[in-house]
């Protein structure tokens, strides 16, 4: 069992470490929107009272970083499927359990790295976190993000078979939940329906818990936060495993 | 005990019999090959062998263990070479045998003896350090052949392992499966669309068509009982002249849009 989840996590370090277009674009389309956004909003944030904007958006962003980079490893899978390798692995006599966290694991710890570049991109830009102190359970919290989404990212490319199926959870399922989890806005006076759906959205209380965090900015508390993120990730790793159980090629 | 033992087996998708009760035995040590036009249900049935499908009714048992109770017994009895290429590209070719012999569980030092003899036979020891990207599709196929023989598998399916082989990969990697057999009695299982390697390999040869197995026997049988004097011309008398449609996977569009993409 150890071993198989070793190898499966070395072989997604080893795939990420000789792409290096990987690296440069993750961290390119998170340090965008910090910019454009982050100088953009924030004369129109200070003049309504709330304070730095880029010390807002940067938890925000930082959260981004990883669920993109997450939902990538995860979806592998199915490229996986569609170069064979799938086949090596589940012809391989260990349990597609072990196949599944190695693999989530792997793509998890890559995501952490990127994750963890962007904010010290943030950092450059002129973002401060309250306390420095913060940034050891900032960490914990991103890995919790990490596992969430490369979690997902493999559920669902155990069951996709091409790239439409791929474009759509994009664009229904990761978009949304990320411009909805109120990364970029304030929870405050949302209307209602919309609060509700921020409410359902498990990346919330991961930017939530960030903000907590880094600049004393929570919205639900940080025991609910983090109950609901290990709940998530718990239940992810659950669905995956599940799923990869019943893969058939 | 036989090697693998087929009984009633059927796999339907849908209304679709892809798979309609076979039954057949390889013995131990035996070289059985397993023919049939495309779409015949030959891949299907080695992935039934090798657990990656769940046949619909009938049994199988691999090694003595059946693959539908007790997948990783037979995971640990087998070892496969897959029609479609299975290699990593990212990782260099130590790196995917290394991979292979730690979910295999090869202890370490058994492991990287066999890694380094295992390269050396298939020719690839100076490339080791190669991402298997910059590979030929000769050279990812031996290099497939040398991993499905890592872990010292009682039973070694070949899946149309000599497509896109030059010759002398051909004729190199046979001698040396014949040497396995006759040494280890390794069973060799394999499919191919040449009938003259079939006939030059393989002890006992199946026939299918339509998903059901339309003759089986030496190839001296075979050709008795179709009054033909090639297997060549057994199997087209036994299976017809016309040519079978396959339908084109969603891997395989993927693939030529990939080869498209990069120029080849």
């Amino acid at each position: 069992m150890w071993p198989a989840i070793y190898i499966m996590w070395l072989r997604q370090m080893k795939r990420f470490s000789r792409s290096r277009a990987r690296m440069v674009a993750s961290v390119a389309q998170p340090l965008l929107f910090l910019v454009t956004f982050g100088f953009g909003f924030s004369a129109i944030f200070r003049q309504a009272g709330a304070g730095n904007y880029i010390d807002y958006l940067a938890p925000g962003i930082v959260a981004m970083a990883i669920v993109f980079s997450s939902v990538f490893s995860g979806i592998e899978v199915m490229w996986d499927r569609q170069f064979g390798f799938l086949k090596e692995t589940l012809v391989a006599p260990v349990s597609r359990a072990a196949l599944m966290l190695g693999r989530t694991l792997g793509g998890a710890t890559v995501a952490m790295i990127q994750g963890v570049l962007v904010l010290v991109v943030t950092l450059i830009v002129g973002f401060r976190p309250a306390s420095w102190l913060a940034i050891v359970p900032t960490l914990l919290v991103m890995t919790l993000i990490s596992v969430i989404f490369t979690a997902f990212g493999t559920a669902m490319g155990a069951r996709l078979r091409d790239m439409q199926g791929f474009q759509l959870i994009m664009n229904f399922i990761i978009m949304p939940v990320f411009f909805l989890s109120g990364a970029l806005f304030p929870l405050q006076g949302l209307p209602t329906a919309m609060y509700l759906i921020v409410r359902i959205d498990p990346l919330s209380y991961g930017v939530d818990a960030l903000r907590a965090l880094l600049i004393n900015g929570g919205h639900f508390g940080l025991g609910i936060d983090l109950a609901v993120l290990v709940a998530v990730a718990a239940a992810l790793l659950w669905l995956g495993a599940r799923l990869f159980r019943t893969i058939e090629v | 005990m036989n090697a693998i033992e087929v009984s009633h087996l059927t796999r339907a998708f849908g209304d679709m019999k892809a798979v309609d009760d076979i039954s057949f035995t390889v013995g131990e040590g035996e070289i059985f090959a397993f023919l049939g036009p495309n779409g015949a249900g030959k891949s299907t049935t080695i992935k039934m062998l090798t657990t990656l499908l769940q046949p619909t009714s009938g049994t199988i048992r691999v090694a003595g263990h059946d693959p539908v109770t007790d997948p990783n017994s037979v995971r640990r009895s087998f070892g496969i070479v897959f029609q479609d290429p299975a290699v990593d590209d990212e990782l260099t070719a130590w790196e995917n045998m290394e991979f292979h012999g730690v979910l295999y569980g090869v202890p370490k030092a058994e492991r990287r003896q066999r890694i380094d003899a295992l390269l050396t036979f298939v020719e690839l020891y100076d490339r080791r350090d190669s991402q298997v990207k910059e590979f030929s599709g000769g050279m990812r196929r031996r290099l497939e052949i040398a991993r499905g023989l890592l872990h010292t598998p009682k039973v070694i399916f070949l899946d149309e392992p000599t497509l896109g082989l030059d010759p002398q990969t051909r004729i190199h990697m046979w001698s040396y499966l014949q040497e396995l057999n006759r040494s280890d009695r390794t069973t060799v299982f394999f499919s191919t669309h040449y009938m003259e390697e079939a006939e030059r390999v393989a002890q006992r040869i199946a026939i299918i068509d339509h998903g059901k197995i339309v003759a089986m026997g030496t190839v001296a049988e075979l050709r008795a009982q179709t009054s033909t004097d090639t297997l060549e011309g057994a199997f087209l008398s036994l299976t017809g002249g016309t040519i079978r449609e396959e339908e084109g996977s969603s891997t395989d569009r993927m693939r030529s849009m990939m080869r498209a993409r990069r120029g080849r």
